[in-house]
């Protein structure tokens, strides 16, 4: 009795943790090459390409770098934060983990919470403190600049970042993340409901994670490096860990919360969950390969984001948070619980295609010209 | 020994203990992280109850967003130069005083078996008074009251009796809270001598003039 209790609350939810921990790392050190030869392709040069095929070989030569380099510790910094600074945010991340449904459920999920959703968003919200920490420990004004920037950061778009679920909350009416997805999967993709709140719930995600445009705490042209200037070797490498970490958990919430997560189905018609359970083995690894293409479809949009847009200014940062997403967020949730309330969630349905077939009009309505480059004699003469 | 108490007592124990460091450590920073893994600790005990929504709500508001602030505060006073103070302040005796009324007030409010009334608690939370038609032999056609069986989830519950039974406190609550982050920002703003408030409209006006002259190059 006692070791059937033992498999099933300790033994069994370890290994599925450790599946998952193994896999988003395995990821985590991709990404590092991955991103750096997007970065190259979008700005029209090569990225890495020396080691090994196509560089490849760069996802084992940077780490073996991290450990192998010096680490220096400042001599006038505060040694306990200076050492927990790396660690903190490493902790609540990889927590999360035990709760995202990576796959049709029991087999991919740890840790079955009926509050998943809310425990998700209270541990990644506790992963600033170790930016805070190391930057204030490293006694270093830029250092803290970084930490007190991130602080604010953090603080102004945690609350457009909850308030943009909630509409995916009334229209749901869980906060356990099977059910969530179990819902798409029997009416359609929270997106199209729910559009606004999906571009608030990018946008400040893209704010939490310190990713370009919103990378203020580490603005090179401004602070060094931020709240990692003094660090160096594995504990810088745990700051990037933790960062790329907390991406990856970002962009599993957005494909559960918006893009169906596992499940491939309109109106229970496709690839529910029932479908997939029932398909044995073979649909559990349908549902995490279609779970991992959606989540790495984002992965893809962040790099994109970086290489598209220049950093905000802080002031036009707070700007957004506070006069821009925070309103919009509160009317998304006004005007979801009118639709709520009046029954008529599926013309929620078509004001969002529609509105998505307009932006995508707009976008596509006819090709770009082509700028012809003026001369210098041109730009001397233009007016 | 059941493995629920012995985590209680280990959580429980580190709970107790990081709230004595809060208060006897020198450095403010300190203080604030063991004031985190107190929240922390309490949230657990939160959760080891059954209250996950709670539990969450713990981490969230004041792990969180609340923490985050104290640290603010902390880092804009001069840490590294603290003044060698008592590790007791002057007013120990009061504080003292204070803190052992609360103590027995608690003690004598809380009683063993005050909060293991399952019935009572359960049938109030995930239950709803709701008006139904009747069309019993008992006054056929007409409205009357009864208590529906809901929800068995913790948050649905939560929500289930904030917005019924205790409406009125709830939103007296949010009201009070509203009072007080405007009196704050009040408080807060600082009244702008006359060349100040020139200046300020200048360099407003310049940053206007400004993006002005930026739309325009790049539009061209």
């Amino acid at each position: 009795m006692t070791q059937a209790l033992l498999m099933r609350y300790l033994l069994w939810p370890l290994v599925k943790f450790l599946g998952a921990f193994i896999v988003v790392q395995a990821i985590v050190a991709a990404m590092n090459w991955v991103e750096r030869r997007l970065l190259g392709l979008i700005q029209a040069r090569l990225g890495p390409n020396r080691v090994g095929w196509h560089g490849l070989l760069q996802i084992v030569a940077d780490p073996i770098k991290f450990l192998l380099k010096e680490d220096i510790v400042p001599s006038s910094s505060e040694k306990v934060a200076y050492f927990l600074g790396p660690m903190l945010p490493l902790i609540p991340t990889f927590m999360v983990y035990c709760l995202i449904p990576f796959g049709p459920p029991p087999m991919f999920i740890a840790a079955r919470v009926n509050v998943a959703l809310l425990l998700v968003l209270a541990l990644t919200s506790t992963g600033v403190y170790g930016i805070i920490l190391g930057g204030w420990a490293s006694n270093n004004k830029y250092s803290l600049m970084g930490g007190l920037r991130s602080a604010a950061q953090m603080v102004s778009y945690e609350v457009p970042f909850g308030l943009s679920i909630v509409g995916v909350l009334m229209i749901c009416g869980s906060l356990d993340l099977v059910r969530i997805v179990d819902y798409q999967a029997n009416n359609a993709w929270n997106l199209f409901p729910q559009i606004v709140a999906f571009f608030i719930f990018f946008v400040s995600m893209n704010a939490e994670n310190n990713r370009t445009p919103f990378d203020l705490p580490e603005a090179e042209s401004e602070l060094v490096a931020g709240y990692h200037t003094e660090y160096s070797a594995m504990k810088f490498a745990f700051f990037m860990l933790a960062e790329y970490s907390a991406m990856i958990v970002n962009s599993c919430l957005v494909t559960l919360l918006f893009l169906g997560g596992w499940t491939m189905a309109i109106d229970g018609k496709g690839l529910t969950t029932q479908q997939l359970v029932s398909m044995g083995v073979l649909g559990g690894i349908i549902g995490l390969a279609i779970f991992l293409t959606k989540m790495m479809f984002f992965m893809f949009v962040y790099i994109w984001f970086r290489a598209t847009f220049p950093r905000f200014r802080f002031d036009q940062l707070m700007d957004l948070g506070w006069k821009w997403m925070i309103p919009l967020a509160l009317g998304n949730i006004v005007v979801t619980g009118v639709f709520v309330l009046i029954g008529q969630e599926r013309l929620m349905y078509w004001i969002g295609l529609a509105t998505l077939g307009a932006i995508g009009f707009h976008i596509f309505r006819k090709p770009v010209p082509a700028v012809k480059a003026k001369t210098a004699h041109e730009v001397a003469h233009a007016s | 020994m059941t493995p629920a108490f012995a985590v209680f007592l280990i959580v429980g124990t580190i709970a107790v203990a990081s709230s004595i460091l809060v208060i006897s450590m020198r450095n403010p920073v300190h203080s604030a992280l063991f004031l985190l893994l107190t929240f922390l600790c309490v949230a657990v005990l939160f959760v080891m109850k059954g209250a996950e929504f709670v539990g969450a709500v713990q981490v969230l508001v004041y792990a969180g967003g609340i923490m985050v602030l104290f640290l603010f505060v902390v880092m804009l006073i001069n840490v590294r130069h603290l003044p060698d103070e008592k590790v007791l302040s002057n007013f120990w005796k009061g504080g003292f005083a204070v803190g052992l009324g609360v103590f027995i007030l608690f003690v004598a409010v809380v009683r063993p078996g005050v909060y293991h009334d399952e019935q009572l608690d359960k049938s109030r939370l995930t239950s709803v008074k709701e008006r139904i038609w009747t069309e019993s032999h008992k006054n056929p056609g007409t409205y009357t009251y009864r208590r529906v069986h809901r929800t068995n989830a913790n948050s649905e519950a939560v929500g289930m009796a904030l917005y019924t039974d205790y409406l009125v406190p709830f939103e007296v609550a949010s009201l009070f809270l509203l009072v007080a982050m405007i009196g704050a920002i009040v408080i807060g703003k600082r009244e702008l001598s006359a060349t100040e408030e020139e200046t300020a409209q200048q360099f407003i006006l310049e940053r206007v003039e400004t993006e002005k002259e930026v739309k325009e190059a790049m539009s061209a």
